[in-house]
C-alpha cells in the first residue's frame, strides 16, 4: 500500500521531463524531421538552467536560459539538416553528442552542487484522500504541463496551424507546390522541439532532482523519442507512456525500499526494457502506424 | 469573335540546348473546351507549365484578357483566375477532404463543408467533405482536386491528362462536369493524347509536336486516324492482328488466392482465379488501387503467401507459392515492374550492370565473379534489338527517357527466353512509337508460344494486345472475357459491377 501511494505521489513529476520532451520532439517530428539530439538539448537544458539558479537568478530564469539553451543547439541541428541537407540520423546523434560534452563542460565547477527544488501546490480536499491523495500534491510545473498537453493536443487536432504541420510531415511537395514555406515551418518545428528538451532538462536538474552531476539526464531523451513512436504520434499516448515510464522508474526504488530481493541493477534497467517491450508490441500493429506515421519523416526536402 | 481570355504569341522555352517550346501561338476563349494534343514529349507540360507560372518563357508574350502579362508563381497564376489539376494529385492522403481545401482556400470548416458539398450538387462532382482521402477511389480525388481550383472561382481550368487515370464510366462524369463548366463561361484546356474524348469533348484543338504548332483544328471535322496522323508526323504505326495460336498447356494458374493486406491503404485480394496458357496474352484491366500492386506481388513472389495459401499459385507446371522470386525466374517465369526507377531497374546503375540484375544466370557469372565482358555484349544486344535512344551500355538507367527505359527493361527480360511473362503497367508513360514497339514486340512473343499477362490501366491498348481480358475491381478478379467478343463497356461494367460482391 505505501508503495502504490508512493508511485502515484511521484508519478507525475517523474514523467514531466519525458513528457515535455516528447511533445517537443512529436512536433519536430509531424513537420517531418526526425531530431535524434533530443538527449543532449536535455542535458544542455539541464546544465545551464542549473547555473542559472545556482547563481541565483531563480527558477524562472533557469528554465528560460535552460530553454533558450536547447533551442539554441535545435537551431544548430536545423540549419544543418535543413540547411546543407545533411543526413537527420547522423546529424542528430553528432548534435547531441555535442550538447552532452557542451552540458559537461559547463557544469564542471557546480559538480555535485544542490539548489533548492520549488514547493508543492496542492489541490484543497482532494489532497486529503488517503492514498491518491499524493496525485494532487505537485509542483508548478507538472500542473502547467497539464495543462499544456491538451492545449497543444487542440493545436495539432483543430487548428490551421496543426494541419499544416501535418501537411509538411505527409508530403512536403505538394505542400510547397500549394505555397507553403516548408523549411520555414520545419525549422520552427525543430526550434520548438528543442525549447521543450530544454525545459524538460531544467525541470530535471532544478526541481525534480535539484542537484547538478555529469550525465544526469541518464537516457531521458532517448526514452522521449522512444515514447514519441510508442505513442504512435499521438499527445495521448504520449502522455500515457510518460507516466507508465516515470510510474516504472518509482516502481523500482519502492521495490528496493520494500527490500524486494531483486538486484538493483535489474530494476534501474526496468524502465528501459518495458520500453523495448512496448515498442515491440505497438509496432506490431502495423496499421495504427502506417496511419498516424509521418510519410517524409526523415527525408531531406529540397525543392 | 470574341476577344480571347489567354492568349500566347511566340512563345519559346529551351532547357538547354533542348526547345520545349518553339513560337508557339495559342488562343483560348471563355466556354471552350480547348484541347492540347501531343505525344509525351510533345511539349504540352512544358506550356502548361508556361501558363500556370511554374516556368516562365524565353522568348514570347502571354496575353490575359487582352493584357500582356507576366505569370511568375502558381500563386499569381490562381490570382488572375487560372486553376490546375495535376495528372498526380496534390492531396494529402492523412487529411480529409475539407481539411485539403482548407488548405488552399480560406474560410471556417463549416463554411467550406458546405461550399464542398454544393459545389459537389452543382457540377456533379460528389465527394463526402468528411472522408479521408486515402479511403477514396482515385475518380473522388479528382473531384477533390477540380472543387478545390473551383473554390476560387476560375476563369480557366487545366487539366493534365485527366482521364488516364479514370475508369470508363467516371470519363463520361468528368465530362458531364467539364460541359456544366463550359456553360458557365469557364474556359478548359484539356491535355491528352487520346483522340475519341478529345473529338467527343473539345470544341478547339491545338496540336503539338516536336515543340511547335502543327494544327489548329476543330477536333470534330477530323477522324481519329488524320488527328493521330498529325500529333505523330507519321501514318499511325499498325498492329499485326492477333493470330489464333493452338492453345497450349496453363502455364500460369491461380485457383482460389485470398490474401489480405494490413496496410490501411492496401487492398484485400478475394478468392482469385485465373490462368494463362502457352501462346496466350491474358489483360488484367482495371483502374490503380484496386488490387493491382497486391497481385502483382503475389505473383512474382515479392509477397510471402500464408501456409494455407501456399498451393494456389502455379507456374510452368509446379506449385510455386512458396517460392521467393528468384526462384520463379529460374523456372522460366520474367517480370516486368510498374515501377521502372526503383523495381525495374536500380537509376543509379549502368545498363550493363542493370542487365545482370535479371540475365546474370546467362553466362555472367562464373564462380561468383561478375564477366563483365558477356554482361556489356548482352546490353549491347539489347540496345540494339529495341531501338532504345542511349549514349551507351554505360549510360546510367536513370538517365534514360521513361520510354526508353521501359524498352530496355522489357528488351532484357525478353532475351532471357521466358515461358511466361508478366508485365504490370508496360506502356505507362511511354509515348506512342515506343508503346507501339513494345505492344508489337509482346504479340510476336506470344506467336512463339509465350504465355503472357499484362496488368493495364489503358484499355485501348488490351483490346489491341489481349486474347481474353480480366477485370479487377476492389480486390476481386471478375470471369473471363474474349476480347474479339467484348465491347469496352462489358469491361466498364465489370469495373464497378465486381465489386459489388459476389451477386
Amino acid at each position: 500500500m505505501i508503495a502504490i501511494e508512493f508511485i502515484l505521489a511521484g508519478m507525475l513529476a517523474a514523467a514531466t521531463p519525458f513528457l515535455l520532451a516528447a511533445l517537443g520532439e512529436l512536433v519536430a517530428e509531424r513537420s517531418g524531421v526526425l531530431n535524434l539530439g533530443v538527449e543532449g538539448m536535455m542535458a544542455l537544458g539541464a546544465s545551464v538552467g542549473f547555473i542559472t539558479v545556482y547563481s541565483g537568478g531563480g527558477h524562472v530564469m533557469g528554465f528560460v536560459f535552460g530553454a533558450l539553451s536547447g533551442m539554441a543547439l535545435a537551431l544548430v541541428f536545423a540549419f544543418v539538416t535543413l540547411g546543407l541537407h545533411t543526413n537527420q540520423v547522423a546529424s542528430g546523434l553528432a548534435i547531441g553528442i555535442m550538447g552532452l560534452g557542451l552540458s559537461a563542460y559547463f557544469g564542471k565547477p557546480f559538480e555535485s552542487f544542490t539548489v533548492t527544488g520549488l514547493g508543492k501546490i496542492a489541490i484543497p480536499g482532494l489532497s486529503d484522500f488517503p492514498v491518491i491523495g499524493g496525485l494532487f500534491r505537485q509542483d508548478i510545473v507538472v500542473w502547467l504541463s497539464l495543462i499544456f498537453t491538451p492545449a497543444l493536443w487542440y493545436v495539432l487536432k483543430h487548428t490551421k496551424l496543426g494541419l499544416l504541420l501535418r501537411a509538411v510531415g505527409e508530403n512536403p511537395h505538394a505542400a510547397s507546390a500549394i505555397g507553403y514555406p516548408v523549411i520555414l515551418i520545419r525549422l520552427s518545428a525543430v526550434a520548438f522541439g528543442g525549447l521543450m528538451a530544454g525545459i524538460a532538462g531544467a525541470y530535471a536538474s532544478t526541481i525534480y532532482t535539484p542537484l547538478w552531476a555529469d550525465g544526469m539526464i541518464a537516457g531521458r531523451g532517448w526514452i522521449a523519442v522512444a515514447l514519441v513512436v510508442f505513442g504512435t504520434w499521438m499527445v495521448g499516448r504520449v502522455f500515457l507512456g510518460a507516466c507508465l515510464f516515470g510510474a516504472v522508474s518509482l516502481g523500482g526504488i519502492a521495490a528496493q525500499t520494500v527490500g524486494l530481493a531483486v538486484p538493483s541493477q535489474l530494476l534501474a534497467s526496468m524502465p528501459y526494457i518495458v520500453t523495448i517491450v512496448v515498442l515491440g508490441i505497438i509496432s506490431s500493429n502495423r496499421r495504427l502506424v502506417k496511419l498516424n506515421g509521418i510519410a517524409s519523416l526523415g527525408e531531406p526536402f529540397e525543392k | 469573335m470574341t476577344e480571347p481570355l489567354l492568349s500566347l504569341r511566340g512563345v519559346t522555352k529551351r532547357y538547354g540546348p533542348v526547345h520545349a517550346n518553339t513560337g508557339v501561338d495559342l488562343d483560348v476563349r471563355a466556354g471552350e473546351i480547348h484541347a492540347i494534343l501531343g505525344e509525351n514529349g510533345a511539349g504540352k507540360s512544358t506550356l502548361m507549365k508556361l501558363i500556370y507560372g511554374v516556368e516562365t518563357p524565353d522568348e514570347g508574350t502571354i496575353a490575359w484578357q487582352g493584357e500582356l502579362t507576366q505569370i511568375g508563381s502558381p500563386a499569381s497564376a490562381r490570382r488572375l483566375g487560372i486553376g490546375m489539376v495535376f495528372q498526380h494529385f496534390s492531396l494529402f492522403e492523412t487529411l480529409t477532404v475539407v481539411e485539403n481545401v482548407s488548405l488552399l482556400v480560406p474560410g471556417t470548416k463549416k463554411a467550406l463543408t458546405k461550399r464542398i458539398v454544393q459545389l459537389g450538387q452543382e457540377f456533379g462532382l460528389e465527394v463526402d467533405p468528411l472522408a479521408y482521402v486515402y479511403a477514396l477511389s482515385v475518380g473522388e480525388r479528382q473531384r477533390v482536386e477540380i472543387i478545390r481550383c473551383l473554390m476560387a472561382d476560375p476563369k480557366l481550368l487545366i487539366l493534365d491528362e485527366p482521364t488516364s487515370v479514370l475508369p470508363p464510366q467516371s470519363v463520361e462524369l468528368l465530362f458531364d462536369t467539364l460541359r456544366r463548366l463550359s456553360a458557365r463561361g469557364v474556359a478548359i484546356l484539356f491535355i491528352s493524347h487520346k483522340l475519341e474524348e478529345i473529338r467527343s469533348i473539345c470544341t478547339h484543338a491545338t496540336i503539338l509536336r516536336g515543340g511547335t504548332v502543327t494544327g489548329n483544328v476543330t477536333p470534330q471535322d477530323f477522324d481519329a486516324h488524320a488527328l493521330a496522323t498529325m500529333m505523330i508526323g507519321r501514318d499511325m504505326p499498325h498492329l499485326s492482328p492477333a493470330e489464333a495460336v493452338q492453345r497450349g498447356a496453363n502455364q500460369l494458374e491461380i485457383s482460389g488466392l485470398t490474401l489480405g493486406t494490413d496496410d490501411p491503404f492496401g487492398v484485400s485480394l478475394k478468392n482469385i482465379f485465373m490462368h494463362v496458357a502457352e501462346g496466350e496474352i491474358l489483360g488484367i484491366a482495371g483502374v490503380s488501387g484496386n488490387g493491382q500492386s497486391e497481385l502483382a506481388a503475389a505473383i512474382s513472389g515479392e509477397t510471402a503467401l500464408p501456409k494455407s495459401m501456399r498451393d494456389v499459385i502455379a507456374m510452368l507446371g509446379q506449385d510455386v507459392g512458396a517460392m521467393n522470386p528468384a526462384t520463379r525466374r529460374k523456372l522460366g517465369f520474367a517480370f516486368v515492374p510498374e515501377d521502372r526507377l526503383g523495381q525495374g531497374a536500380v537509376p543509379e546503375l549502368s545498363l550493363v550492370k542493370n542487365s545482370i540484375l535479371t540475365a546474370h544466370r546467362h553466362g555472367m557469372v562464373k564462380k561468383g565473379m561478375i564477366r563483365h565482358g558477356r554482361a556489356a555484349a548482352f546490353a549491347k544486344a539489347c540496345i540494339a534489338q529495341n531501338d532504345v535512344r542511349t549514349p551507351g551500355p554505360a549510360a546510367e538507367a536513370g538517365s534514360l527517357s521513361g520510354g526508353n527505359l521501359q524498352k530496355f527493361i522489357i528488351g532484357r527480360e525478353l532475351m532471357l527466353a521466358p515461358k511466361l511473362l508478366f508485365l504490370n503497367q508496360p506502356t505507362w508513360g511511354v509515348d506512342i512509337g515506343a508503346a507501339t514497339a513494345i505492344r508489337r514486340r509482346l504479340i510476336e512473343l506470344r506467336n512463339a508460344g509465350c504465355a503472357i499477362l499484362v496488368i493495364s490501366e489503358e484499355l485501348e491498348e488490351l483490346f489491341e494486345l489481349t486474347d481474353y481480358m480480366q477485370v479487377l475491381s476492389e480486390g476481386r478478379l471478375s470471369p473471363r472475357f474474349k476480347t474479339s467478343e467484348t465491347v469496352p463497356e462489358d469491361i466498364g461494367r465489370a469495373m464497378i459491377g465486381a465489386g459489388e460482391g459476389a451477386a
